[in-house]
């Protein structure tokens, strides 16, 4: 067991990031994940790797597009306003089918919002960002452990599945310090027989490319995506459940919210209420399976968001409505305390017994 | 028999789909002599835009990326970062791609000095789409989003991209050519051998503005296309070398 320092949630990202094999990032500054940048803008020079603040997000995320197409590990960090302007990218990137890690450590909006804590990217995040048919790998962390975890698994995953994959944080997760280990095991990048590195006159030349004019050849295209994506489905899926196996009222949060969550549950079960939680890891591929299961005992369901309800309607769709669903939220910055989660269980319960 | 004239290496043998007149096909064909002559087909890659060009991929034998519109020279930043010593990168990129939707890409590679060779074609026009105005169509130019003529009152004047990126500090080298004929085309390969020879010395940012022709979207035939390039685009684009820092450099010594 190794020894544990004290980090801030998107300094871990950084290091972790480091740790992964990542020497190439490219970021604007947006609040609050500057912290990323700077620690790139710190380390970087001194292992041989390249920091470069780019003029805008745009160009931040198509000098991503750039590396990946050569076949190296490589990631930008950005907050709300900042990953829309990354949409269009982010689209490329699935459309060439290109290995990236994208960071959003997320704020409220819309619009320029706010710049305190949030989860209104959610729908944006799961539904792949950009235009187009795609999905990216969705992580959400929920400690600054996790922070550094998912960041090694997010790059192993994208180089595996050749797609983005982003972890999706949040303000409190960004800025809030826990102890960290960072001995996490790393496993090397896959050949990349397809990068374009220069033929050195030894193979057909490679071509990074997500035009294709041919509707029928296009939507193989698709088609062979999706296949990929039905197997991260099968094998990827990350949620932890708390407290659900004999569970009435089942909380889903991820995040922040999930830890606010996990202290309402632990009240409700002293007031002899049957709470319990699940915490998706992955919100895509969203971990359908656990919920399936626990909508067979549990009585309702509560979504627990820092927005207006976005997953809320993965949990609807994945209990497949045999229970009620509600929400339990905050917006614009707002994080629901325990109390109010802990009330949302009594009411829907029928108060305390 | 000694062959006189061949397809150079970097260049694909299939058929260009390119419009008859277009000098599109000139261009790629100077770009791939100059790879083959550098000998650094091997090690360079290729980034075609969104336009006209937009399959370029095709064409040449390096290695080839295709960018979102305007965004090849960050893509070109990521590509050549990646391993600076060992890829030679260029872009080749038209009027609305590198000096419209992409100008900020331009100007901010150009800012740092990339070392990476950006092959600039204008013509004045969206070939691709059915030629409306573009940044670098001229005042009074007819096209199909500006029928009556190009009003400088409502959408202002065309951008001389050498002349504004010359203001900059960074960038090492900036040339205008043509390829409207033999002599012109002789002084395009020359300009676009020096781009490439740049990169490869680490020189940096080096961009090659060719003043090219679209018959179809100018509604000539291709003659006319030619000497419309020497009547109406060279007085408002005059040729020549806007910035040059080593041959400034060995002068002042």
């Amino acid at each position: 067991m190794s020894d544990k320092i004290l980090m801030k949630g998107n300094e871990a990202i950084a290091e972790a990031a480091i740790i992964a094999g990542c020497r190439h990032y490219f970021g604007y500054p947006i609040t609050p994940q500057t912290e990323i940048a700077a620690y790139m803008a710190k380390k970087m020079p001194k292992i041989g790797g390249t920091f470069l603040q780019a003029e805008s997000e745009i160009a931040a995320i198509n000098m991503v597009y750039g590396v990946a197409s050569a076949g190296k590990r490589v990631m930008t960090s950005s907050s709300s306003p900042g990953v829309s302007l990354k949409g269009e990218g982010l689209s490329y990137l699935a459309g060439s089918d290109l290995p990236s890690l994208i960071v959003n450590v997320q704020r409220g909006g819309p619009g320029l919002g706010g710049i305190q804590p949030s989860q209104s990217d959610y729908f944006q995040s799961t539904r792949g960002g950009g235009h187009g048919d795609y999905h990216m790998i969705v992580l959400a962390p929920a400690s600054v452990q996790e922070m550094a975890e998912l960041t090694v698994k997010g790059f192993e995953l994208a180089d595996t599945y050749r797609m983005t994959s982003m972890i999706l944080a949040d303000g409190t997760m960004g800025q809030m310090m826990e102890p960290v280990s960072l001995d996490i095991d790393v496993k090397p990048a896959p050949e990349k027989p397809w990068a374009t590195t220069g033929t050195q006159m030894a193979r057909e030349h490679n071509i990074v490319n997500s035009l294709s004019l041919v509707p029928e050849e296009l939507e193989e295209l698709n088609f062979k995506r999706y296949d990929r994506y039905k197997v991260i489905e099968e094998n990827e899926t990350m949620f932890e459940e708390y407290k659900v196996e004999d569970a009435d009222i089942v909380l889903a949060a991820f995040g922040i919210a999930a830890r606010v969550s996990k202290n309402a549950v632990d009240e409700a079960r002293k007031m002899g209420i049957k709470a319990g939680l699940i915490r998706p890891i992955t919100l895509w591929p969203f971990p359908k399976a656990p919920f399936k299961a626990a909508a067979e005992h549990a009585k309702a369901f509560i979504s627990v968001e820092l927005n207006m309800g976005q997953m809320i309607e993965d949990v609807i769709l994945a209990t497949e409505s045999k229970c009620p669903v509600t929400l339990c939220n905050r917006a614009g910055g707002m994080i629901p305390d325990p109390k109010q989660v802990l009330n949302s269980i009594i009411e829907i319960n029928g108060g305390a017994k | 028999m000694a062959v006189v004239f061949d397809k150079p290496h970097a260049l694909c043998d299939v058929p260009l789909h390119y419009c008859p007149g277009c000098t599109h096909g000139i261009v790629h064909r100077l770009v791939a002599e100059v790879i083959d002559e550098l000998g650094i087909e091997g090690k360079t890659i290729g980034i075609a835009p969104v336009g006209c060009s937009v399959m370029a991929y095709n064409y040449f034998n390096c290695d080839m990326i295709e960018a979102a519109h305007g965004r090849a020279p960050a893509v070109a930043t990521g590509v050549k970062r990646a391993d600076p010593e060992n890829h030679i990168v260029f872009t080749y990129q038209g009027d609305g791609d590198l000096a419209s939707i992409g100008m900020a890409e331009t100007v901010h590679a150009a800012a740092r000095n990339e070392n990476i060779t950006v092959i600039f074609i204008n013509n004045a026009i969206y070939g691709m789409t059915g030629g409306q105005m573009a940044p670098t169509s001229l005042v009074g130019q007819v096209t199909q989003t500006s029928p009556y003529g190009r009003d400088p009152k409502a959408c202002g004047y065309p951008i001389k991209v050498c002349e504004m990126l010359s203001e900059l500090v960074g960038p090492e080298y900036l040339e205008r050519v043509t390829v409207n004929s033999v002599k012109n085309i002789r002084t395009a390969k020359k300009a676009i051998k020096k781009a490439f020879q740049n990169q490869i010395d680490g020189k940096g940012f080096s961009l090659v503005e060719v003043v090219s022709s679209c018959p179809t979207n100018w509604g000539m035939t291709p003659k006319q296309a030619l000497d419309w390039i020497d009547s109406d685009m060279l007085p408002y684009y005059p040729l020549g070398v806007y910035k040059d820092r080593s041959a400034e450099q060995k002068e002042a010594e």
